[in-house]
């Protein structure tokens, strides 16, 4: 059955003064599908959500949600969509479950739905315990469930989730993720906006990374981690190898330039200034056995390696791949 | 592909006429401003441990101070300007909702909805008409009590309570305006003081305008807070010192306290949801 997309954006252009927070976005979202938008803080990511949850109109081109145009149809697209922003958007006063009647009646349930659809939900979302204490008494990732469960609460077929685990600790971000997978598994459309990679590749079917206001890769999470190296690979040479020749031992694994010195993993500690010049960082493609293949070929090449480890591309590893420029702020030993 | 779950039309208010979704909206949102009052009725001191405290000050620290004219007690004079005071200045308080609203993300989640968005704000002025009268009540309430007394009838005094309403409740839709503007409650509060309060001062409310100097007179016979004190005052039966002024607004008390309530409901109402409409869009 051909059916159109559940979101589709075509040349979308948002400005802000001289800003231009969208700068021509496409995009096109099948339905049932999690969609990701990548991007660093100012990229345009909420922007692009304001404008297809009919928050924002935008200043060029046209988008449509469910087949319905987000300014002249935005009645209609309001009747399908759910959204859930960074902040939640709760009233503090009221209690978890009179939040969720509300949200529910004005979503225009029936009082009695309202209700039930808010029973179901503080069960689903585990917030049982906390559904009659005022919403200012919950944590944070107890705001977000709630606010989550808010925008689920009259079924909404597409649902727009921006940065919905920025600021929660690994535990609700986890619980955040679980529930994600269970709306892709009724069937809800999402649409998603996330800085972090690897909630990308974990939730998402397709991704879209944005900076500055425009589409700048699409495609599905392998098809980017391959282009885009998704594996790095950090050597720390033994004292007195030629780092030359080890760079030349690795070269059938690098997928991009080899670098040495200060682009070390923070999470490895602080190296002491004559360990950074014996410090490799090699973007590969994962594969099974890929540290051994590559132990096996530096053996070969004479060159002795005192530590090896492979970490996740990360953001940064992203934009500077696609931009040629870090994300937010330029970090020290990263050449521009 | 599975299909979303869809609820079922019993579940749903959709084939209900615009008219009465807009009044469902309305409700729900009266609720949420009412259930916001019960749990925190502190929010309330503006309506009700303040005009106490302001009239028992203006009674026994300044009326003695105060003369009147024409003659009558302080107490009876004052309760009119009161009432006036206690509405006016909750019109800081809608502003200081409406941003904290807005900072919230709450707003965003509304204008999200099928909701009518006018019901948003059509329902912020309704609890605070509420607040209000809860405070017309304490006003009348402590006014009795330290010997405040309506002479005339029934039908006067329900007019200049009607009358009072009214006028907060346009103050309301400016208490909007303001929120809209400004970005913080903070400065909401603070601008709704530097505006509410030489309104209130810069009137008849707890002084005789003919006590001021003469610059300062035509300002203060044209505020709208005089025309409500000299309406009351006059309905109620109690001292009114503008009667002796020949300035129209306090020759037609009532008629002007209208004329200002229609002109600031019809500048303000439609400013305030223009507002809402283009707020960060």
């Amino acid at each position: 059955m051909s059916e159109e997309p559940a979101i589709e954006a075509e040349g979308l252009v948002k400005r802000f003064g001289k800003t231009r927070a969208l700068d021509g976005v496409d995009l096109t979202v099948p339905r049932g599908t999690v969609y990701g938008l990548l991007g660093p803080n100012g990229a345009g990511k909420t922007t692009a959500v304001r404008v297809l949850s009919t928050l924002m109109k935008p200043d060029g081109g046209h988008a449509r949600v469910l087949g319905n145009d987000v300014v002249t149809h935005a009645q209609d697209v309001r009747d399908s969509i759910g959204l859930t922003g960074q902040y939640a958007a709760l009233d503090e006063y009221l209690t978890g479950r009179a939040n969720l009647v509300m949200i529910g009646q004005l979503s225009r349930l029936t009082a009695k739905a309202a209700k039930r659809r808010a029973d179901e939900l503080i069960e689903r979302f585990g917030l049982a315990k906390a559904a009659n204490r005022a919403v200012k008494t919950y944590s944070g990732g107890m705001r977000r469930r709630l606010d989550l469960a808010a925008s689920l609460i009259a079924h909404p077929q597409v649902l727009f989730l921006d940065e919905p685990t920025t600021g929660l600790d690994p535990s609700a971000r986890a619980l955040m993720w679980d529930i994600v997978r269970q709306l892709v598994a009724d069937g809800t459309t999402l649409l998603l906006t996330t800085q972090y990679l690897d909630e990308a590749d974990q939730l998402a079917g397709r991704i879209a990374v944005i900076d500055t206001g425009k589409v700048i890769a699409e495609g599905t999470p392998t098809q980017l981690k391959a282009s885009l190296g998704g594996r790095r690979l950090l050597l720390t040479l033994a004292e007195g190898v030629d780092a030359a020749a080890a760079a030349e031992a690795l070269a059938p694994f690098a997928t991009g330039p080899v670098s040495s010195g200060g682009t070390a993993d923070p999470s490895r500690g602080e190296q002491s200034p004559d360990d950074s010049s014996r410090l490799l960082e090699v973007p590969v493609t994962a594969s099974d056995g890929l540290a051994t293949e590559v132990l096996r070929a530096l053996d070969a090449a004479g060159v002795k390696v005192s530590d090896i480890a492979v970490r996740t591309a990360s953001l940064d590893d992203v934009f500077l791949t696609l931009t040629g420029h870090v994300a937010e702020e330029r970090k020290e030993g990263v050449p521009a | 592909m599975t299909a979303v779950t869809a609820l079922p039309a019993a579940d749903l208010t959709t084939g209900r006429n615009a008219v009465a979704q807009f009044m469902g909206d309305v409700w729900v949102l009266t609720k949420r401003s009412i259930a916001r009052i019960r749990n925190e009725p502190e929010t309330l001191s503006n309506v009700t441990i303040q005009p106490v405290m302001f009239v028992l000050m203006f009674t026994y620290v300044f009326g003695g101070a105060i003369g009147l004219g024409g003659g009558g007690s302080y107490h009876s004079y004052l309760i009119g300007g009161m009432l006036g005071m206690s509405l006016a200045q909750t019109a800081p308080g809608t502003a200081v909702a409406v941003v904290s609203d807005m900072s919230t993300g709450l707003i965003d989640r509304f204008r999200s909805l099928p909701m009518s968005r006018a019901a948003v704000l059509t329902a912020r002025t309704l609890a605070d008409l509420l607040t209000q009268a809860i405070g017309v009540v304490v006003v009348a309430a402590v006014g009795l009590a330290i010997g405040w007394r309506i002479t005339t009838g029934v039908g006067d005094a329900v007019e200049a309570f009607a009358l009072a309403l009214l006028f907060g409740y346009a103050f309301t839709w400016a208490g909007i305006c303001l929120g809209m503007v400004l970005r913080s409650p903070e400065a909401a509060q603070q601008t709704g003081f530097i505006i509410f309060l030489p309104l209130t001062f810069i009137s008849s409310a707890f002084v005789p305008t003919q006590s001021m100097p003469g610059w300062l007179q035509p300002v203060a016979e044209w505020n709208p807070m005089t025309s409500l004190a000299a309406a009351t005052r006059q309905l109620f039966g109690n001292p009114n010192p503008a009667a002796a002024v020949h300035a129209w607004p306090e020759q037609h008390a009532a008629l002007a306290v209208v004329c200002w309530a229609i002109g600031m409901l019809v500048v303000f109402a439609p400013l305030a949801v223009r507002l809402y409409r283009n707020k960060n869009s």
